[in-house]
This record gives C-alpha cells, sequence and structure tokens, in this order.
C-alpha cells in the first residue's frame, strides 16, 4: 500500500482535515465498486463538459437556420444527426441543449434545498405551533402532484425558462422539509446540541453550525434522486409550450416541435427524447450510488 | 362496567371522527390557500390578467372592485372560501362556461384513461413484483429493476410519441389520437361520460371496439408508469414477507411454494398494496396531463393546458384545485382502508 493510501485509510488521523479526507476516500472506494453508478457519475461529468464546452463542441451554429436544408435524416453530410424543421443542425441544438438542461437542475437544486433545509430544521428544532403550522403548510404542497402545481405557478407567472425553475423549485422543497425534520428531531437531543446551548450560542447558530451540517448528507441524496424528475418535469413544461420558448434549444420543446413530424421524419423527436433519457438514467443511477455510500440505513 | 367500556369506546370513536374530519377540513382550505395564493398574490396584477393591458381605466376599476382587490387579503380569502364552497369555480374564458360543468364534462374521459392504466398495472406489476421478490437476483428480479428505473427516467410524452409512431405509423394496430373515430361521434348518449360503458349499455358493439382501439395506447404507456411503481413495491413488501418465521413454518408443513406465496404472503402484503394502487391511480393523473396533450385526449389535463395556454386563470385554478383535492382524497381513502383492513392499526 503506497503511503497516501495508508494514511488516507489509516485509524488514528492526526488532524481533522486527514479524518475527513479518510471518510471521503473511505466512500470513494465503496463507491467505485458499483459499475452502474460510476456509469452514471461518467455520464454526469460528460453532460457538464459538454455544457461547458458547447461552442467546441458543436459543429454548427445551435440558431442558424438553412430551409434548403430541412428535415434531413440522421447519416446526412455534414449533420449525423439530421436536420429540424428550420434546418437546423439536431447534434448542435443538443449540445447546447445540455447547457439547459444544467442550469434548471442546478438552480432548482440550488433553491429547492435551502428552503427545504431551512423550513424543515426549524420545525424539527423548535418544535411546538412552528412546527405544526411549518409541516401544515408542506403537506398542503405535498397534496398536488408537482407537475400540476408548477404548471398553475407558471400560469400564474407567464411562460417562460426562469418562470419553470420557479415553479418547478416552489415545488421540490417539501420532501426536502420532510427529510431535514426528521434528521433534526433525532439528533435535537443529543448532548453537543446542548452543550452548546448552554454555551450561549443562539438558536440561529445551532441551526447553522450544529444541526445543517448532519442533514446534509441525506439532503445530497435525495437532491441527486430528485435530479431525474426535475429534468423530466422540465422537459414536460417544455413539451406543453410553458417551459423555455423557441428558439431556445430545450430537449423538450425539441421534442414538441418534432411531433408534428413524427409519422415521416421520425428522428426530429426520437433523438432529444434519448438524450433526456440517458441524463435523467445517468442521475437516477448515480444517485442509487450515493444513497449506498451515505446513507446506508435506507438502501 | 361493559356499559361504560361501549361508552368510552363510542367517544373514543366520535372524538377520532371529529379529528378525521377537522384534518380534511384544514388539508381542503390548505389546498384553497394555494390556489388563492397563486391566483391572487403571484401575478404581478390580477385585474390585468383579466382584462388585459389595452382596458379603459373605468373596466379596470369595476374588475378590481368586482375581484374584491380593494379589500383586506383575508377579506378576499374569505369571500374565495365561500365561492368555491358552494362550487362556484368563475366561468372559463376560453368555453364560456362555468368551471365545474366544463370539470364535469371532461373528468369522465380522464377517469376512464387512469382506470385502465391502473387495471394495467395491477395485473402486470403485481406478478411482476412477486416474480422480482421470489427469484431474487436473478433474471425476473433484474427486469423489474430494468423497468422500474426506465419508468423514471422517461419523459411519458415521448414514450407516448413513440408508441404513435410505431403502433399507429408503422404497424397500424392501434388507431390514431383522439377518443373516438369522426365516423363513430355522436351515435352513443353520454350516460356516465366513459364511452366504452356507455356504448356497452346502449349495445354499439363496433362503437366499442373503436373506443378501445384509440384507448389501448395511452392507457398501455399511462400504465407502465404503474407498473413500474406498483412491481417495484410489490417486490420489497414480499420480500419482506419471504423472510418471516410463518413462511418457514408453512415450508416445514410440506406447503407448496406456489401456495404459500400466492396465498399465505400475497394475503398478508394485500392491505399494503391497496395503498400503493390508492397511491399510483393519484400519481397518474399527473402523467395524463402530459399523456391527453400527446393523444389529443379530452381529459382534464387536456383542459388544463389548453386553459394554460389561453391564460384563462379561472379554469386552470379550478382544474389544479380538482386534481388536487382527488389527490388528497385518494391518500385518506387509501388511510382508511389500511386502518379498517388491518388490524394492528385500528
Amino acid at each position: 500500500m503506497s503511503t497516501w493510501r495508508a494514511q488516507l485509510l489509516t485509524d488514528t488521523p492526526a488532524s481533522r482535515n486527514q479524518a475527513r479526507l479518510g471518510q471521503f476516500y473511505r466512500g470513494w472506494l465503496q463507491f467505485k465498486r458499483n459499475k452502474l453508478a460510476v456509469l452514471g457519475l461518467l455520464i454526469v461529468l460528460l453532460l457538464i463538459v459538454v455544457a461547458a464546452f458547447a461552442p467546441w463542441i458543436a459543429t454548427h451554429d445551435p440558431y442558424a437556420q438553412d430551409l434548403a436544408r430541412r428535415l434531413l435524416p440522421p447519416g446526412t453530410q455534414g449533420h449525423w444527426l439530421g436536420t429540424d424543421e428550420f434546418g437546423r443542425d439536431t447534434y448542435s441544438r443538443l449540445v447546447y441543449g445540455a447547457r439547459i438542461t444544467l442550469m434548471i437542475v442546478v438552480l432548482v437544486a440550488a433553491i429547492a434545498a435551502p428552503i427545504g433545509l431551512l423550513v424543515g430544521t426549524a420545525a424539527g428544532y423548535l418544535g411546538g405551533w412552528v412546527d405544526a403550522v411549518l409541516m401544515r403548510l408542506t403537506d398542503v404542497f405535498l397534496a398536488f402532484p408537482s407537475l400540476i402545481l408548477a404548471l398553475a405557478f407558471v400560469a400564474a407567472l407567464g411562460p417562460g425558462i426562469e418562470n419553470a425553475i420557479i415553479a418547478i423549485a416552489l415545488t421540490a422543497w417539501p420532501p426536502y422539509a420532510r427529510i431535514a425534520r426528521a434528521e433534526t428531531i433525532t439528533i435535537r437531543n443529543s448532548d453537543y446540541i446542548a452543550v452548546a446551548r448552554m454555551q450561549g450560542a443562539r438558536t440561529a447558530r445551532i441551526l447553522w453550525a450544529y444541526i445543517m451540517p448532519l442533514c446534509v448528507a441525506s439532503l445530497v441524496v435525495r437532491v441527486t434522486l430528485d435530479m431525474a424528475g426535475i429534468i423530466l418535469t422540465a422537459a414536460g413544461l417544455g413539451f406543453l409550450g410553458l417551459g423555455a420558448q423557441p428558439p431556445m434549444a430545450e430537449w423538450g420543446a425539441m421534442i414538441s416541435a418534432g411531433r408534428r413530424y413524427v409519422l415521416d421524419q421520425w428522428w426530429v423527436a426520437t433523438i432529444p427524447g434519448i438524450a433526456i433519457i440517458v441524463v435523467s438514467l445517468a442521475f437516477n443511477l448515480l444517485g442509487d450510488g450515493l444513497r449506498d455510500v451515505l446513507d446506508p440505513r435506507k438502501s | 362496567m361493559s356499559a361504560t367500556m361501549g361508552g368510552a369506546g363510542a367517544l373514543r370513536g366520535a372524538r377520532r371522527g371529529g379529528e378525521f374530519v377537522l384534518q380534511v377540513a384544514l388539508t381542503l382550505l390548505g389546498l384553497l390557500a394555494v390556489t388563492f395564493f397563486i391566483g391572487r398574490v403571484v401575478p404581478i396584477d390580477p385585474v390585468l390578467a383579466v382584462v388585459g393591458d389595452q382596458a379603459p381605466r373605468d373596466v379596470y376599476e369595476a374588475v378590481r372592485a368586482e375581484l374584491g382587490l380593494d379589500q383586506p387579503l383575508w377579506w378576499q380569502f374569505w369571500l374565495y372560501v365561500q365561492k368555491m364552497a358552494v362550487g362556484d369555480f368563475g366561468t372559463s374564458l376560453v368555453t364560456n362556461r362555468p368551471v365545474l360543468d366544463d370539470i364535469a364534462r371532461v373528468f369522465p374521459a380522464t377517469l376512464e384513461l387512469a382506470t385502465i392504466a391502473t387495471i394495467i398495472g395491477v395485473v402486470l406489476g403485481v406478478p411482476m413484483g412477486i416474480a422480482g421478490a421470489v427469484y431474487q437476483d436473478r433474471w425476473p428480479d433484474q427486469l423489474v429493476r430494468v423497468i422500474g428505473l426506465v419508468g423514471y427516467s422517461v419523459p411519458i410524452f415521448w414514450l407516448g410519441i413513440m408508441g404513435l409512431l410505431v403502433f399507429y405509423g408503422i404497424l397500424g394496430w392501434v388507431s390514431g389520437p383522439g377518443r373516438l373515430g369522426v365516423f363513430f361521434e355522436g351515435i352513443v348518449d353520454p350516460v356516465t361520460g366513459v364511452i366504452l360503458i356507455d356504448a356497452a349499455i346502449a349495445g354499439e358493439w363496433e362503437v366499442f371496439w373503436n373506443a378501445v382501439s384509440h384507448v389501448v395506447l395511452p392507457a398501455a404507456v399511462l400504465g407502465y408508469f404503474s407498473i413500474a411503481y406498483i412491481a417495484r413495491m410489490t417486490r420489497s413488501f414480499m420480500l419482506d414477507q419471504l423472510s418471516q418465521e410463518y413462511v418457514i413454518t408453512a415450508r416445514a408443513k410440506g406447503l407448496s411454494e406456489a401456495r404459500i406465496i400466492w396465498v399465505h404472503a400475497l394475503k398478508n402484503i394485500s392491505v399494503q398494496l391497496i395503498t400503493v394502487i390508492a397511491l399510483s391511480y393519484a400519481r397518474l393523473l399527473e402523467g395524463a396531463v402530459l399523456t391527453e396533450t400527446v393523444f389529443a385526449w379530452p381529459g382534464l389535463g387536456r383542459y388544463l393546458t389548453t386553459a394554460l395556454l389561453a391564460a384563462d386563470m379561472n379554469a386552470v385554478l379550478g382544474g389544479t384545485l380538482v386534481v388536487g383535492a382527488v389527490f388528497v382524497g385518494l391518500n385518506l381513502l387509501s388511510d382508511a382502508l389500511y386502518k379498517l383492513m388491518d388490524p394492528r392499526a385500528r
């Protein structure tokens, strides 16, 4: 065993950082054994790379129309995935669509997870009427199927990609609040919390520094598992014409546009769908793998 | 002694009933609060949403007063609850009819689709889940896993479009979008609103079979998602049961494996299964919005999306409220069934 491995896997770490790194490394060793989860991780990394370097990876301008070369089948010279109804290159649009998909997923997670964390930890730690009120609120939001609620929000806010993101985030937080609350209840009576309280830590500080860090692991797992659902909901909104607006290269909207030609030019609607499947499958596999490492109780 | 016991029992029953009613009332009030919030608070100016930005000043003021927007917010909410309580969801801008009437007209189509999809889900999903548990980690189990994984990763509208392409466009096995062929419209009088039942009542078998060929594909697409969910849950319930001691006892007594699984274990998971089936039925409402759009199915989902694109807020919020209420109702129903059927939960 090389020295750095020995140092990472030691039972007697010399510093807090060494312990943290060691724990991370052990998790990685366990994660690595799950081949499907590694595949999921690779696809997600690929998505990030494609999104970051889209201008270099794409072969055409995704918005450049060429009506003389519309609805070409895959394998055509110069357009290996064919073209859509305006003669735009399908491959280049898929590449730029990766940016939109990634942006939706990241923004929804960045809005919904903190809301859920705040509501859940506050409800769990404070208890009493705060808990009752916050949890009733959570229940009410859970009482609607998320797509339907997102539809209603978009109807009020107006169609568009930003509003779709806000709408999905507003429907995505309740499960996170539930999870954070459950975690908080199991740890709120721990000795170290009592110590912090007796040392005079304010409630906000206890929540922020002592409780929230312990909720993060299970939240990360849940958010990763939800990413596929977020992608599908966003694609659904795009498909209905309420999410990304034309000419934006959003995968759901691309399927919607290709739908009219599906019986004669099947590839226009089929190809973006495959992109959605691959990415949501990857997030599902990654989430399953992370759950096994971070949250062994629930696997 | 027994009289006082009975009295206490009745009292407890009444108290639990009261709590149940209170819970339902609170949840419904919560649903109303959410739709009220979406309709009156989220839009930048709800009056503009109704009259448009070209409206003259006096029309604007009149609508503002009519909507009660000059009143305090809590009073507006109270008026809103009162209106909703008597079923006044307002008038649809698109159809110019009361929203509640519209919903009553389109709901049977969604119900028809969701019911057939659930039947498909149960008939195929339960045996698949059981096979997955019995042959754990062998191919039936892997199949259940793959179906589940795909079910969580495929956009339902894309699956619908592909289904249309293959089974309607290429193979020609089923009819295309819509609920009935043009030549079959209007032959059968709507009694229940569910065409399959209406046609059977009237004895119009040609209409019946035409309706079947229209419903098969959308129901199968929706049904796939309920198969994925039901099979996965059945598998995990069954695995729990098969490790119980009564199964070992039954085996030791020499009962056939088939009898142990299909009689003893299945009976023990039936209560949990009913809960799952009710939940999957509720989930189908969500899938129905997209499926109905793909298949031009004249149900609640299509009504909602049409209303959305026309910015018809009364119809959108009415539809949302109905879906929410059905969702909550199914959840409560599955809870109640659970308590009724499982002696431990009483």
